[in-house]
């Protein structure tokens, strides 16, 4: 069923999908970086494929290799039963350069992971609206689940903070009062 | 005398009114686990939020990496301490098929039978919390008696109430003690009682009813979007359940139904929670007589299970074994694999890859709340604060599970 999946996106993208298996049952495309969300979008549009459910997006480190990190999305369709990984390969050997497209746009599942991911692993989602990091706190010095991070690592102290931090992302009406807002309000409309 | 109100209109006086600033968290009775959601406000209106997670970030991806494959089990525990069996049966699972293994049928029965009461004991937890935090504290206390049952259960099969670490690669730490069948058959009955004494306190109740019926609606689209799953998704309508979807362990020999919901609102997954007790009760009972009541409980592989004791002790084979198991780790080829169960708030799933060592490469994990949190922050938007209760609750977010 699914292998029909790798077919579909073998014959419609070509050169752009490296390379495909099914280790223990489970389809793996990998894919070209500068296509990642253009792929994405196909998957989750195309009739015959109909991704709907965002499952997990997530990054492995691989120090030695070259582009260094994999970038491993999990995605589901409720509709046609099948279960895709798309991966794609980004980074030079000293973790500069991760940049990779958002998929916000396509399942806004992603938000979280993507920020996660940048959290964790250090990989840029260029276009994210709101690219903080989410499980540790802002003045956190280096990417944890990079192999290089050495796991004892103790993170300098951080001075308390006054105040509040304002909701982000910072939208126009910023700071303004009701009456003089100019743009509608509500992340989501 | 001047008139005491003042035309608004013909006045170019603005209202002084300033967008108020709300911070709830991560330390507050409502935000069950820590959590904080900064908000701001207009009047009790909830123009925006800001949902932040990760104070109970450990780093469980980061220690998993340190030590053998067996070593994660007690990791897994503590990311969902409501139901700490699934994620075990789930890492377990994850492990076996990377190996290619299956574990014995006696097992398989074993592992969906004390699945299954985990589900209850985080579907119970959930909906007394719920009712508590709407002022309702003695459901709250009657479902908790009910979870004391089902931990009762657990204390007596593996020695821990809480953080098991019993599941195994390819099996489970010990057997089903003797009278396990009969614990089982006498405790679920009684659990069905009590549940059904609290929702007759819950059902009926006007001021339960208004909190929850029409507050935190989700569409079934937008919840696959933000990639829910479990009772939350099917809430919404979408039968996806994945012992139903996709089966694993003996999940086909079953009867069970999968509830939906209609509405997508706190109230629907109150009730979607409510009848997956009744649903997983069943489960149990139809697995309590089709476990067979003897043969192995591990599978026969002296590479992924420890020998016994007395071999150990008497035989330099053994001693070998031992030793190698323990202190090298259990070998797991080199690749990679996704796999996913039911656990009690979704689709969790271990993403593993292996580099053909005894310790993990790297072990993902996919948590369930973690993306259903995600979806806080659209649904308290526009509402007003006192619903920010009831749907956080009805989300059921974990907070170990969701900070990793």
């Amino acid at each position: 069923m699914s292998q029909q999946l790798l077919d579909i996106l073998k014959s419609t993208f070509g050169d752009a999908v490296l390379e495909t298996h099914s280790q223990h049952g489970d389809d793996t495309a990998v894919v070209a970086a500068s296509r990642w969300a253009e792929i994405a979008r196909f998957l989750r549009n195309d009739p015959r494929c109909d991704m709907d459910l965002f499952v997990d997006l997530c990054a492995v480190d691989y120090p030695r290799r070259e582009p260094r990190f994999e970038v491993v999305l999990h995605i589901y369709s409720i509709g046609k039963k099948h279960r895709l990984r798309l991966k794609t390969r980004v980074g030079d050997q000293d973790g500069d350069g991760a940049e990779l497209d958002t998929i916000t746009s396509i399942w806004e599942g992603a938000n979280w992971l993507e920020r996660e991911t940048y959290d964790m692993m250090g990989i840029v989602f260029r276009g994210h609206p709101d690219l903080r990091r989410i499980l540790l706190y802002s003045e956190f010095v280096g990417h944890p689940l990079r192999k290089d991070y050495p796991a004892d690592r103790t993170q300098p102290l951080v001075p308390y903070r006054e105040g509040y931090e304002k909701v982000a992302p910072f939208g126009p009406n910023e700071g303004m009062s009701f009456g003089r807002q100019t743009h509608r309000t509500g992340k989501f409309e | 005398m001047e008139p005491l109100d003042l035309e608004l209109d013909e006045s170019e006086l603005e209202l002084p009114t300033e967008p108020m600033m709300l911070n709830v968290g991560p330390s507050h009775p409502a935000m069950h686990g820590t959590v904080r959601i900064v908000m701001e406000l207009s009047g009790e209106n909830i123009l925006k939020a800001d949902v932040q997670v990760g104070y109970l970030h450990r780093g469980f991806e980061k220690m998993c990496e340190r030590g053998t494959w067996t070593q994660v089990f007690p990791y897994v525990d503590r990311c969902n301490y409501v139901s700490p069996m699934l994620n075990n049966v789930g890492f377990a699972l994850a492990v076996e098929k990377m190996l290619g293994i299956t574990v014995p049928e006696r097992c398989q029965y074993y592992r969906v039978i004390l699945g299954e009461l985990a589900r209850i004991s985080d579907h119970l937890t959930c909906n007394g919390a719920m009712a508590m935090e709407l002022g309702a504290f003695t459901p709250f206390l009657w479902m908790i008696k009910a979870r004391e049952m089902v931990w009762d259960i657990m204390e007596e099969e593996t020695g821990a109430r809480l953080t098991h670490s019993f599941g195994r690669v390819g099996g489970m730490a010990k057997p089903p003690s003797d009278h396990f069948k009969d614990m089982v058959r006498a405790t679920v009955p009684r659990i069905l009682a009590i549940i059904a004494e609290s929702e007759a306190l819950l059902l009926r109740n006007r001021i339960f009813m208004d909190r929850l019926q029409g507050v935190g609606i989700i569409s079934a689209k937008d919840a696959l979007s933000l990639g829910w799953t479990g009772p939350c998704l099917r809430s919404t309508g979408v039968a996806y359940d994945i012992r139903k979807a996709h089966p694993y362990l003996v999940y086909d020999r079953f009867d069970f139904d999968v509830p939906v919901g209609t509405v997508g609102d706190n109230w629907d997954r109150f009730l979607v929670r409510l009848e997956e007790i009744r649903q997983s009760a069943r489960i149990i009972q139809q697995a309590v007589e089709q476990m067979p009541d003897d043969g192995p409980i591990n599978v026969e592989d002296p590479r992924i299970i420890l020998p016994p004791k007395d071999e150990v002790y008497t035989t330099i084979e053994g001693t070998i074994q031992h030793f190698k198991i323990v202190m090298e780790g259990i070998k797991v080829p080199a690749g990679e694999a996704y796999s996913y169960i039911e656990a009690g708030n979704g689709e969790l799933g271990f993403y593993l890859v292996s580099d053909g060592s005894g310790t993990p490469y790297r072990v993902r994990i996919r948590p369930p709340s973690f993306l259903i949190t995600a979806g806080l922050e659209r649904m308290i938007v526009g509402a007003m604060i006192p619903d920010v209760v009831p749907t956080f609750g009805s989300l059921n977010m974990i907070g170990g599970e969701c900070d990793h």
